[in-house]
């Protein structure tokens, strides 16, 4: 599927929610279920994303010109964010990372469900991951 | 009694009549900031539509009307807190800064190395980190008084602490983490024997007590108004005068001048002295406003009415506790306490906690409470705090408690 398949099934599912705050919460939590185990090996100071209120990890590897993510966080509503972020771009090439623009985030009202501290811990994520793509695109060229 | 009075006080702060998330809001995160009466508000507007002018100096009505009713404010804390005089009360912008201004000036004046300062476990950062500040400047040492499991100074590890080297004692009076109300009155009195001073860290206390400075003779106590009704910005500093008459200022401007010339200035007295720069004018004016406020009310009533709500929730912890494996833990139960309740829930992190109580719509407070010391003693990154009240019921901690207990059994799945 493409990044903007993967989006619009995002949007789909949290429309079901209709706006429902807890409901949604709830749905994120059970998301953040899905991502596969992240090695504890892996959880270093090196692999946090900075500016997160939440412990989050990203570990990148690259085969085959493809990007590859394991992800984890302490918190769970925020394991469930980082899960749709990776769901969209793990496996993706470098440029589907560069070049995907995240516009589920406006069209099921991130902002409001997690509020302005989070939305910037999460536009951390995005930067932190597009930044891996960036480098093994300049590595790979 | 406040219970059944309470959709009258209700009515008197507007901001509790709103919808969060679709949910009618319950504020529980009143250790943080209280919400404002109408007269508070009020009070506030009116200044601004007829009488805003700066204070001191200026011959003019409006300049005479808004020093009257600034000064009106010194008055009514000096009652609030029973001080000897008006002049004892110094404006600040809150408690933080009234801490470092002890801190700056007293502590710069009077201590040096070999001298010990004396903190407890559960003090906010804002009553450690200027203590640090200038014990490095003068090689001081900052000691600490260590607490129990419930949350409880280790009154016994004091008494060694305390010696003639203590200069200080600096104690928060009521835990902002925890609730706990510390045994200021038997902490000042050893700290006199050994020729120490003692300032009150009264963030929290002053809106769940009543408050006597001569009774207690305390040097120091710092006062929030935001925490007791009031607007934000504003402190209070009370001090003897012999002490605040001996400390250096703090800054240099306006007002807290007698005289100036290039070669040499004097100062004025205090209040004064401490109050440098045009202050916060309206928000102290409308501080006065949330004292008179809590007097009409009655502090014993108050704390009757918060005390019974915090009993409630935690009656009802110990029930959803009773059928779900103890999920909740309190943290901070000692024996004597404010209605502050902080607690962790296993397996749930504390933000996830909070966010999910926001879906609610009932707001707490979720971190390290500006306590990461307190918190590492727990073994804690951070906990969840529910904070009552005057204007809190019954039925709005039956919401949080279901609340928690939907959350629990969503931990437990």
């Amino acid at each position: 599927m493409t990044t903007t398949d993967i989006q619009n099934e995002i949007i789909d599912n949290f429309s079901l929610f209709d706006g429902d705050m807890e409901s949604t919460l709830f749905y994120l939590m059970d998301l953040g279920k899905k991502l596969p185990t992240m090695p504890d090996a892996h959880k270093t100071e090196d692999y946090i994303v900075k500016g997160c209120q939440s412990k989050v990890w990203v570990f990148p590897t690259f085969t085959d010109g493809k990007v590859y993510f394991e992800a984890d966080s302490n918190t769970e509503i925020t394991k469930g964010l980082v899960f749709l972020l990776w769901s969209i771009w793990n496996g993706q090439t470098p440029d589907e990372i560069l070049n995907s623009e995240l516009f589920f985030i406006d069209k099921i009202g991130m902002s409001r469900m997690i509020g302005s501290q989070r939305s910037n811990g999460f536009a951390s994520m995005i930067k932190q991951m597009k930044l891996y793509a960036l480098a093994y695109k300049t590595k790979g060229a | 009694m406040l219970k059944n009075n309470i959709s009258h006080i209700r009515a008197q702060f507007p901001i509790l009549h709103q919808e969060v998330n679709g949910k009618p809001l319950v504020y529980f995160d009143n250790a943080a900031t209280t919400q404002k009466p109408k007269q508070v508000i009020d009070a506030l507007q009116r200044y601004y539509e007829l009488d805003n002018a700066n204070i001191h100096r200026a011959a003019h009505t409006l300049a005479s009307r808004s020093t009257d009713y600034f000064e009106a404010t010194r008055k009514t804390i000096q009652q609030f807190i029973n001080a000897k005089e008006e002049a004892e009360c110094i404006f600040t912008k809150g408690v933080t800064e009234g801490i470092n201004l002890v801190a700056q000036t007293w502590g710069r004046a009077n201590l040096k190395a070999g001298d010990e300062v004396l903190i407890t476990t559960m003090e906010h950062h804002s009553n450690i980190v200027p203590w640090q500040m200038i014990c490095e400047e003068k090689g001081a040492t900052l000691k600490v008084i260590p607490i129990n499991d419930a949350g409880e100074l280790l009154m016994d590890e004091f008494d060694q602490l305390l010696s003639t080297q203590t200069k200080i004692v600096a104690c928060v009076w009521v835990s902002n983490a925890l609730g706990t109300i510390n045994p200021v009155e038997e902490m000042i009195q050893k700290a006199h024997a050994v020729g120490a001073k003692v300032l009150l860290d009264g963030a929290q206390a002053c809106s769940h007590m009543p408050v006597d400075v001569q009774a207690l003779d305390c040097d120091f106590l710092t006062i929030s108004s935001h925490k007791l009704y009031g607007p934000t910005g504003v402190g209070v500093l009370y001090g003897k005068r012999e002490l605040l008459d001996a400390m250096p200022p703090y800054h240099g401007g306006g007002e807290m001048i007698k005289e100036v010339t290039f070669e040499k200035t004097t100062y004025n007295e205090i209040p004064y002295k401490f109050e440098a720069g045009t202050p916060n004018i309206g928000d102290v004016i409308a501080f006065k406003y949330a004292l008179d406020y809590v007097n009409e009310l009655g502090k014993e009533n108050i704390a009757a009415h918060e005390n019974q709500l915090l009993k409630h929730f935690v009656d009802g912890i110990s029930q959803i506790n009773q059928t779900n494996n103890n999920a909740i833990t309190l943290v901070g139960t000692a024996k004597n306490k404010v209605s502050v309740q902080s607690f962790t829930i296993h397996n749930m992190h504390h933000f996830d906690v909070g966010m999910m109580l926001d879906a609610k719509g009932i707001a707490v407070r979720t971190g390290h409470h500006c306590t990461q010391p307190l918190m590492q003693r727990f073994k804690l990154e951070g906990t969840i705090r529910a904070s009552f009240a005057l204007y809190n019921t019954t039925q709005e901690v039956d919401s949080l408690l279901q609340a928690l207990s939907s959350i629990v059994k969503f931990s437990n799945r």
